[in-house]
This record gives structure tokens, C-alpha cells and sequence, in this order.
């Protein structure tokens, strides 16, 4: 069976508030079937509004978005038969689990003892069964976050919107759900687009992210993809952290550029960099900075303990590196062996395929 | 076990239940004396008035109090044929006690309410009784006024007797204790009262309903706007509040009298004949405009503070599960403002069952409520204790009501604000 990629396309949509500011810019995203997508942003990057014209409480303010290849800007909310879990979970305070669940079905005119399948099959996959007679009130957060969840699954739709829908849990419950939710993404196989500003969470649980800034996706890629490669400063900035050197590209040849900074030259990978002379924003991963590094690294430098802090697993190094007082080593505790003191002149090297020369934004 | 069981010490040995009470004691007594000034507001300007209020309504002492003998020797009579001597004698008793205070001619008023025809023989009695002599006093009673050896009229006076009486009430549903002392309505063309009590439970019960009808869309509204407009229209919906009644009543029979705004505007759109000018004011029309245009705020308001609270993602979640914007309204946000409902709907019709300036003045005589028949009575009858009586009524109605949705809807289910 073919799997249609194009199951949900945004097609240049655009979408103003007050006919001034654009919130979504020239957004062009297509969504495969079954595909587990996850838009994320810093607050105010349009992603939100992007599941609300999806979901249809927005509509476009240009272009038009596709569901199934069917145009859906004209059709109402309740024609779209989108599935929707939202931040603050939405049930309804006066209905029993049951009759929650019970109304996407009702309203549909599925007769009772199907729909009674239904709901206990739903209640089953979050495993809430024997729930059904309380109210929204007698639960827990996490408990009524999982009927929202059923909720939104209990009348098979094909599509799955989130919003933020652990946000107001606490950590340890918010890691939990997070598997629970790709467990049941995998089992009955929905598409489902979610929306969060929490990296973790999207790495976690996506296939593909799209990040969201200013209205664009900044870029659009499986998780490890978008930690390793990110195409821009933002992205790398916004995903994990990253440590990083402002300078001027001196050389570039051989898949492998030259980046001046005020005192020091490393080299690095240029990703948007074409010409010399261009400003550019280095970005590495603390983990791909080693501690007296062998010899094949192309980048090896010197630089001064400034801060230790104790992490438990692992212990972070603020270090002053090439003139960067806010360069970040991630150090695991297995190498108790070397030397972490404060104050102490330490070797890190790195390999220039890790150091990505990025816009200089 | 035993341990569980053991009471629990202080460190200076003390019980600590003991020890708890005495140190929340002195936080008690302040509790209390910070809202004794209140209790005891409420206790002299509400408890205590609506007792006497209800005393008020049921007192019948003062003719009890002028015949007591008499009304000790007809305990044993059984009002079948006419009383003993024994009865005339104690009468007589009472009788020359009253001369001599000069009070018989309240007995006299007083009976005639009763039974008319006492007023003219308890003169002729005055009269005669100064010649009376010692014993005998049925046949020499009797023989002032051929009414006096008619039961009837010894059988309105032990009616009398009983310190209480349920005239007033009898009299606020048209109705009278009978010679028979059968309870009967009055003549159909004397009803007034009975027409008023349903007359004020028709407005009030539809004035409640056009509020209920103006103020739901008025407050989602106010629910739902940003800020800066919400608030220009808190302030509409509030600026009655900031008048005085009387000047928006006054308003209202500016705008509504046949001369007035209103009507001219009719005839200004062709709506109306100029001389055909509609009677919006002195009739029920008057009393319905300007009773929903007072009260409004108080259904806006409750209703108002409970759709603040209304998340608007639960109406989208209706619409997102395939309600149509309509079974979303139906089945998740009506529900949800049921509380807000209860609370102005009751507030309303408690106010405008006791409605009195307005339909006194826009009123008219077919826009007159029960409680415009009360200050008449207080004002200009003197029956305070038949409006007593009516005042009394009208707060048990009140307390049913209440009664009512507590056990349909639940009283813990409402919310002023």
C-alpha cells in the first residue's frame, strides 16, 4: 500500500491577525500518512496558529491547505473530522469520562452498543479501563491528559492535532506520556501533528520536526538530522546546546573552509557559507568536543577551566576557549582520570565536519 | 496499640485538645466580635421585624382580652342553642368593666367585623344595662334587642375568642369564615387580591424570562471581547446601577407616554397613526419595559461571572469532535452555565415579585403589583395587620421558589459572582 505523502499540505498559506504582521509566512509543509510530526518553536513562532487553520478556528489569511488533496479552508471545524487534544485538555466538566468520549460518537449517530466498543477500546489504549463513570474533576492531570487523548482517537479519525498537550504536567509524568503517546501512534498507525516549544519532547517522540520561527520553518527534518545537521544558527541554537564562534570565513576549498576569529583560524564545515570574506557563526556540539584529544583532529586548541558543575552523569566544563569564556565541554563521569580543576590549562580538539559555519545571524 | 490509643501530650503535660482550644479560643472570640456589629444588625433590622411581622398578621387578642370571662364560661357551650345563664352573666360582667373604661365601642367595631349588626345593640345594651338588676341577666339581655336571643350573633362573638386568627390570610386570598365558620371565597366581582397574586407571578415570572432572554447574549459577550471593549460594555451594562430608580422609572414614562420619545418615533417611521398612539405605560406593558430594563444587571452579572470561567477550547473541543456549532452550545456551554442561570433567574424573580416604585409609577391600574396592595394597606388603610399578612405570603412564595430549585437544580450549583 502506497503511502500518500501529500496527506496534509499547507500550500503557501499565509496568515494575518490585524492585517499588519504576518504570523505564518509563505508556509509550503507537506505531511505524510501515519507520519508523527511535531512543529516547534519558541511562543509566538506561528506554530499554533498553523494547527488552529489545520484544525479550522483559523483560516488562512492566503493560500489554501489540503487534506487528503481535498481544499478544507471553506469546511467548518466539525466537517473536518480532525481529532483534537488541546493544551488544557478540554473535557467537558459536566459530562463522566463516558459521556466525554461518548460525544464525538454520539453526534455521529454511531449506534450505542458499537459506540460502548469504542469507548472501551479507547480507554483500553490509555489504560484508564473502569474510569468511565467519573468525572473530568476526580482525575488526576495525567489521567484526564489520557482521556483527552482517547477522546481525540475514540471516533478513528485520520488525523491527530496536539496542542502542547503536556505542558501542564509535571517532568517525570511528562516523560512518561510522551511514550505512552508514540506507543499509541505506532499501534494504530494515525497521522498526528503536535505542537510544542519543548526540544526534548519533540525529539523524543517525532519522525519529523518542523521548527518554527518568525513564521517559517526554519527547517524540516528527522530528529537526529536536526540535532547533527542543522542548516541555521537558529536551529542549532534552538535545538540542544551548542557552543560557538563568531568569525569570517578566510578560505574556503575542499568541502572544508577557514574561519578567522579576533585571535585564532579553525577550520570548519561550511553549510551556508560560499564565499570568502563572508561572516559566518560556528556552531559545535559540546559532545563533539574531546579532552586531550589524538592527533587526526584538524582543530586543536588550548583553553582555561573557568567552571565545573557536577551533573551527576556527567559533568559540564565551562572553559575559555580562542577568546569564547562561554565555551561548554560535557565531561561523562567514567573519565574520572583527568584533570578537571578549576583554573587548569586543558588540550580540546575537535573535528571540522562537527563545527558547522552557519549564517551569522 | 496501646500507644495509638494513649492521649496525646504537651510538653507542659497538658492534653493537646485542650491545649488546641484554649490557643484557638482567643481567635474564636475575635472572629466573633468582628461580625457581632453585623449579627446584631441583622438580628434588630431583619429577625426581629419579620417576627413581629408574622405576630402582626395573626393577632387577635384585643377582643379576647375585653370578654375574657365571657369566653372562659362558653368553653362548654356548643354553640347549638343559646347559652347559658352562666354565659350572660360573665358577659354582662365584662360588659359593665368596658362601659366604665369606656371601651365598648371598640368591641362594638370590632364585632361588627364579624357579624354585621352588633354595632346598634351593644348601644341599645350600653343603655339598658344601667337599669340592670342583680341575676336574671339572659332574660334582661335578651330583652334589649331581640338580636341578643339570636345564636348567631353569640356564635360570632365565641369566634372571636381564639388569641389568633387566620382572617388576614383568608381575606389576602379573597376568602372569609362564614356564619357556619366555613371557609368561602368572596363574591366573584369583589376578588382583587387573588387577580394581583397571579398578577405579579405573570410579571415577575416574565420579566424574569426577558432578562434571562437580553442577558445571555449580553454577557457571553462581555465573556468573550477583549478587554477594551468588554469593559465599554461592563459599564453600559452597570451605568443603571449608578442612577437612582426613581430617575430611571421617571425616564421610562418620559419615553413610553403617549406624547412621548418612543411613540413619536413610531409615527416618525409610519409605524404607528398619529392618532392611534399605542398605550405602552399605566398598563402592563409599562411595568414589563422598565422592571427588564432595571433588573437586567442583576442577570447579567451572575451570568456573566460564570462565562468568564468557561474555557473557550471546551466549545472548540465540541466543534473539534464533530458538533456542529449548535450541539457545541447545546450540550457543552449551555450546561456549563446553568449555575449563572440559576443564580440571576432567581435573583430576578425575587426582586420582581416584590417589585414596588416602578408599577407604582408606570404601572397604571393593570400593572400594579401585590406589593403596591401592601403600601396601600400600610399607607392608607392602617390594616398593617392584613399587610402584614400579605408580606408574609409574599416571602413564603419567595422561600418555596427557593425551596424549589434547591431540589430541582441544588442550591450548592449557583454562583452570584
Amino acid at each position: 500500500m502506497s503511502v500518500n505523502k501529500e496527506f496534509v499540505k499547507f500550500d503557501k498559506v499565509d496568515k494575518s491577525y490585524d492585517g499588519k504582521v504576518l504570523v505564518v509566512k509563505d508556509l509550503q509543509l507537506d505531511i505524510a500518512e501515519g507520519e508523527f510530526i511535531t512543529m516547534l518553536g519558541p511562543s509566538g513562532s506561528g506554530k499554533t496558529t498553523c494547527l488552529m487553520m489545520l484544525a479550522g478556528f483559523e483560516t488562512p489569511t492566503n493560500g489554501e491547505i489540503y487534506l487528503n488533496g481535498n481544499a478544507i479552508s471553506s469546511i467548518p471545524p466539525h466537517k473536518r473530522g480532525i481529532g483534537m487534544v488541546f493544551q488544557n485538555y478540554a473535557l467537558f466538566p459536566h459530562m463522566t469520562v463516558y459521556e466525554n468520549l461518548a460525544f464525538p460518537l454520539r453526534v455521529r449517530k454511531i449506534p450505542k452498543d458499537e459506540a460502548d466498543k469504542k469507548i472501551d477500546k479507547a480507554l483500553s489504549m490509555v489504560s484508564l479501563q473502569g474510569f468511565a463513570s467519573r468525572m473530568p474533576g476526580q482525575l488526576s492531570g495525567g489521567q484526564q491528559q489520557r482521556v483527552a487523548v482517547a477522546r481525540s482517537l475514540v471516533f478513528d479519525p485520520q488525523l491527530v492535532l496536539m496542542d502542547e498537550p503536556l505542558g501542564a504536567l509535571d517532568k517525570n509524568l511528562r516523560e512518561s506520556m510522551q511514550y505512552e503517546i508514540k506507543h499509541i501512534h505506532e499501534n494504530i498507525g494515525v497521522t498526528v501533528v503536535y505542537v510544542t516549544h519543548d526540544q526534548s519532547e519533540a525529539l523524543t517522540m517525532s519522525n519529523r520536526i518542523a521548527v518554527f520561527n518568525d513564521g517559517k520553518v526554519q527547517q524540516l527534518s528527522s530528529p537526529d538530522e536536526l540535532y547533527e545537521k542543522p542548516v541555521n544558527s537558529f536551529v542549532a541554537e534552538f535545538i540542544g546546546e551548542n557552543n560557538t564562534f563568531n568569525g569570517e570565513v578566510s578560505d574556503i576549498s575542499g568541502g572544508k573552509c577557514k574561519v578567522k576569529l579576533s585571535n585564532a583560524e579553525i577550520v570548519a564545515n561550511p553549510i551556508s557559507v560560499k564565499s570568502k570574506g563572508e561572516r559566518t557563526k560556528v556552531s559545535l556540539r559540546p559532545e563533539r568536543a574531546l579532552i586531550n584529544p589524538s592527533g587526526t583532529m584538524d582543530n586543536i586548541h588550548n583553553g582555561k577551566i573557568e567552571e565545573v558543575i557536577y551533573h551527576g552523569d556527567h559533568t559540564r566544563v565551562r572553559i575559555n576557549l580562542l577568546g569564547n569564556s562561554e565555551f561548554i565541554l560535557k565531561v561523562p563521569n567514567s573519565s574520572a582520570n583527568l584533570d578537571i580543576k578549576l583554573g587548569n590549562e586543558i588540550k580540546i580538539g575537535w573535528n571540522s565536519e562537527d563545527a558547522r559555519a552557519l549564517d551569522p545571524k | 496499640m496501646s500507644s495509638e490509643t494513649k492521649q496525646i501530650l504537651t510538653t507542659d503535660g497538658i492534653p493537646l485538645e485542650v491545649s488546641l482550644k484554649k490557643a484557638e479560643r482567643k481567635n474564636k472570640i475575635k472572629a466573633f466580635l468582628l461580625v457581632a456589629p453585623l449579627l446584631l444588625f441583622l438580628i434588630i433590622t431583619y429577625v426581629f421585624p419579620i417576627g413581629d411581622m408574622l405576630l402582626r398578621s395573626v393577632d387577635d387578642k384585643m377582643v379576647t382580652q375585653m370578654l375574657p370571662k365571657t369566653f372562659k364560661a362558653m368553653e362548654k357551650w356548643d354553640g347549638q342553642e343559646l347559652p347559658e345563664e352562666e354565659v350572660f352573666a360573665a358577659f354582662h360582667e365584662d360588659f359593665i368593666k368596658l362601659v366604665e373604661e369606656k371601651r365598648e365601642g371598640k368591641l362594638s367595631t370590632q364585632l361588627n367585623y364579624t357579624k354585621n349588626g352588633f354595632k346598634s345593640i351593644i348601644k341599645k345594651l350600653r343603655r339598658a344595662s344601667k337599669k340592670f338588676e342583680e341575676g336574671n341577666y339572659k332574660e334582661q339581655i335578651m330583652s334589649v334587642h331581640k338580636r341578643w336571643s339570636d345564636v348567631e350573633y353569640w356564635r360570632a362573638i365565641k369566634r372571636r375568642a381564639p388569641e389568633v386568627t387566620s382572617q388576614k390570610y383568608l381575606k389576602a386570598m379573597d376568602m372569609y369564615t362564614n356564619e357556619e365558620g366555613k371557609i368561602v371565597s368572596v363574591d366573584e366581582d369583589r376578588r382583587i387580591h387573588r387577580i394581583l397574586w397571579l398578577r405579579t407571578l405573570e410579571i415577575a415570572f416574565f420579566v424574569t424570562v426577558f432578562c434571562f432572554l437580553m442577558a445571555y447574549p449580553i454577557a457571553h459577550l462581555l465573556a468573550t471581547l477583549p478587554m477594551k471593549y468588554s469593559n465599554l460594555l461592563m459599564i453600559c451594562v452597570l451605568l443603571p446601577f449608578w442612577t437612582s430608580l426613581l430617575v430611571r422609572t421617571a425616564s421610562w414614562m418620559i419615553l413610553l407616554q403617549q406624547q412621548g420619545i418612543v411613540n413619536d418615533f413610531f409615527v416618525s417611521i409610519g409605524l404607528v397613526a398619529d392618532d392611534n398612539r399605542p398605550e405602552m405605560m399605566y398598563n402592563k406593558t409599562g411595568s414589563y419595559v422598565a422592571m427588564t430594563q432595571i433588573l437586567l444587571p442583576f442577570m447579567v452579572l451572575p451570568l456573566y461571572s460564570v462565562m468568564k470561567t468557561i474555557s473557550p477550547s471546551l466549545m472548540r473541543a465540541g466543534k473539534s469532535l464533530g458538533g456542529t456549532p449548535f450541539v457545541a452550545f447545546w450540550k457543552v456551554y449551555f450546561p456549563l452555565t446553568i449555575p449563572g442561570i440559576g443564580a440571576g433567574c432567581l435573583l430576578v424573580f425575587i426582586l420582581a415579585i416584590g417589585y414596588y416604585i416602578t408599577p407604582a409609577l408606570v404601572g397604571g391600574a393593570s400593572g400594579t403589583l401585590i406589593s403596591n396592595q401592601i403600601a396601600f394597606h400600610m399607607k392608607s388603610t392602617l390594616d398593617w395587620s392584613f399587610a402584614s399578612a400579605m408580606g408574609l405570603m409574599l416571602l413564603t412564595g419567595v422561600l418555596v421558589i427557593y425551596w424549589l430549585y434547591n431540589k430541582i437544580v441544588g442550591i450548592d450549583n449557583i454562583k452570584l459572582g
